[in-house]
């Protein structure tokens, strides 16, 4: 597997090159592709391509945004793109409105979703996480018949439709009597992580070298022991790559929340698809509700970016 | 205790969480602790307290479930009478639900394929350039944010308002055509264009997917490959088409299939946009619309079926795969 990219060495292009003329030794790898990609952009149909991609994948969340902040009347009347002449004569009207009606406003109350998605996340993404990280402990290093079966079988059910499990299951919850409380939710969701989390936290569990696990093994260690003092502290990357996938797949989803949860616990997803069917004029509120939705995620994804990237590379590349 | 199963408010939800994964911790360390006891202890034991709670939830939640579903695909809608095949002949015959195939045909092979090509020029373009860093995360940053959200964002491009004197258009792309003199369209209602429009949202979606994996792939070609085709004359595209594209065929497959997989299974986008109207409606949307709407089990459980079967293919690639991969270590 690759390493992620190293942004430092790119953006360092010129430093490097300036030291390697100044006094001419071995080139490094990074070096050398430094200098190989120097003048690779030259062509202006290649930035000018780059540019374009760039700028359509931006825009539509940038008018979202700013119509968000825009006075509900504006947003009714015009484009967000009327105001940008506003911006230089400082007559551009901002308000906060929106995001105060979408949160608290009596027919959309996005507040008390946003509670519930984060009732639901939190326990759905520690459960399969904990789950996960002790089956794979035992289908890496415990010796056991049917190993390779099970393991197998985990493998192939990673990308096995949702659909077929949701009926099934919500009249088990319903002949229980709990459904559309936060226990089913939290319960299917760990369920449906379950596979790829075994998966991924298998293969990283598998680079680590034998001859730790061993070392500990002769030292007289439980698998408990190997486990906690020896396994979790190298897998702390894997737990975070795929403890941002999951707690990304719980946030977002909607088909899990639209099926098991009752009205009163309905995460702020299935609101806000809700709200684009019955008041799909209502900008204002739509787009402000859209943004509360993405904060979160918004801010976990871009602090975190890194050991996502290792994840998504770790969950495709090697299967 | 009502509020273990219906908190109330903010303060009672928040330690319902808290009372749901403490009570998780205290099950799972139970079980650790005793296995841990006993000195010697057969290796089962231990391997069924470590992977025995996952195994058996997954057991529960998907397989049965998973056979449940396909029993109910061969009764009626309520489940209580045998139709054999019936659900099946409807799904593939009757009209609508034939379009409903084709559509869902139509997304299988335009998302993968657009998401692929945009993500990997882009990869290659923006590789190793100054900017590197900053130009993946734009196209990356849709990852983060839920299909809803994304239709949101999409359907106020699209925002549609009546070409009448005094009325101007407040979705972008309606605007866009104004300038250049156009009508102005309803996107999301004009048959069969409107399902192109939607592709576009999960295009947008899948793209930043599509060039991490790739752009991954295109820094691991190994640096004397490149230095020989340089030296052999090639450039540019002939790089690209020669170099670049055959080093990366198994990146390229695998970002294929598992775009098409999450594809095949999306109904967000859909349901947020158009809530499948307008001749736009796919296998996963109508497998919902079935199962909870028109409460026909059967019908349901057979799309469901329909959309397993389509992805057994691709299991069966992944699983001979990994076998090889495994007898490579």
């Amino acid at each position: 597997m690759t390493s992620t990219p190293t942004p430092g060495g790119v953006v360092a292009t010129t430093p490097v090159e300036d030291r390697a003329a100044a006094q001419p030794r071995k080139l490094t790898r990074l070096e050398k592709r430094a200098i190989a990609a120097k003048g690779k952009l030259s062509s202006p149909w290649a930035s000018f391509t780059a540019i374009i991609i760039a700028v359509l994948w931006t825009i539509p969340s940038v008018g979202l945004l700013v119509t968000s902040f825009r006075p509900e009347i504006d947003i009714r009347r015009s484009g967000w793109w009327t105001l940008i002449p506003g911006l230089f004569n400082g007559e551009a009207e901002f308000t906060a409105d929106n995001y105060d009606q979408a949160l608290y406003g009596s027919g959309t109350n996005l507040s008390s979703a946003f509670v519930n998605t984060f009732a639901i996340t939190i326990p759905a993404v520690v459960m399969p996480i904990t789950l996960a990280l002790f089956a794979a402990y035992a289908f890496a290093w415990i010796e056991f018949r049917g190993r390779n079966v099970l393991f197998v079988s985990m493998f192939a059910l990673q990308i096995v439709p949702l659909q077929v499990a949701l009926i099934p299951l919500l009249s088990d919850y319903v002949r229980a009597g709990v459904a559309g409380s936060f226990w089913t939710v939290w319960l299917s969701h760990t369920i449906f992580g379950l596979p790829l989390a075994i998966f991924l936290l298998h293969n990283f569990m598998k680079d680590i070298p034998p001859s730790l696990v061993e070392a500990a093994r002769v030292d007289g260690a439980g698998h408990v022991k190997i486990f906690f003092q020896v396994l979790l502290p190298l897998l702390v990357p894997a737990i975070a790559a795929f403890g941002i996938f999951q707690f990304l797949w719980v946030w977002n989803d909607l088909l899990v929340g639209l099926t098991f949860t009752g009205p009163a616990y309905r995460p702020i997803t299935v609101a806000i698809a809700e709200m684009a069917g019955s008041r799909g004029g209502d900008w204002h509120v739509l787009t402000a509700g859209a943004f509360i939705s993405f904060a979160v995620p918004l801010v976990v994804f871009i602090a975190l970016q890194r050991y996502f990237v290792r994840g998504l590379l770790a969950g495709s590349v090697k299967g | 205790m009502t509020w273990l199963i219906e908190p109330d408010n903010t303060a009672e939800k928040l330690m319902l969480m808290v009372v749901g994964v403490l009570l998780f911790a205290v099950i799972m360390g139970a079980l650790l602790f005793l296995v841990d006891r006993p000195k010697r202890i057969p290796a089962w034991v231990v391997a069924l307290a470590f992977a025995g709670p996952a195994v058996l939830l997954i057991a529960y939640g998907l397989i049965r479930p998973g056979i449940i579903t396909i029993k109910n695909s061969f009764f009626d809608r309520r489940g209580n009478e045998f139709v054999a095949l019936d659900n099946y002949v409807t799904a593939f015959t009757t009209p609508q639900f034939q379009q409903v195939l084709i559509i869902t045909a139509v997304w299988v092979i335009l998302v993968p394929a657009a998401s692929t090509m945009i993500g990997l020029i882009y990869a290659v373009l923006v590789d190793r350039t100054r900017y590197e860093r900053l130009a993946k995360s734009l196209v990356f940053v849709p990852l983060a944010i839920s299909m809803v959200g994304a239709s949101i964002i999409w359907k106020f491009v699209y925002e549609f308002r009546p070409d009448q004197p005094g009325v101007r258009q407040t979705g972008l792309l309606n605007q866009v055509l104004v300038w250049l003199g156009l009508q102005p369209q309803q996107f999301l209602i004009n048959q069969p264009w409107n399902t192109g429009f939607l592709i576009v949202v999960m295009v947008w979606i899948q793209t930043g997917f599509a060039m991490t994996v790739l752009s991954a792939a295109i820094k691991a070609i190994p640096d004397d490959i490149i230095e020989a085709a340089r030296l052999d004359g090639l450039h540019g595209a002939g790089m690209f088409r020669y170099i670049t594209v055959p080093s990366i065929r198994p990146a390229l497959v695998v970002v294929l299939t598992t775009i098409a997989i999450g594809t095949l299974k999306v109904f967000d986008v859909v349901r947020t946009m158009t809530g499948g109207q307008f001749g736009t409606d796919v296998v996963a949307n109508e497998f919902y619309t079935q199962a909870f709407r028109q409460n026909n089990q059967g019908l349901a459980s057979a799309l469901a079926v329909v959309l397993f079967i389509l992805v057994v293919p691709i299991i069966a690639y992944n699983v001979r795969q990994m076998r090889k991969t495994e007898e490579i270590r």
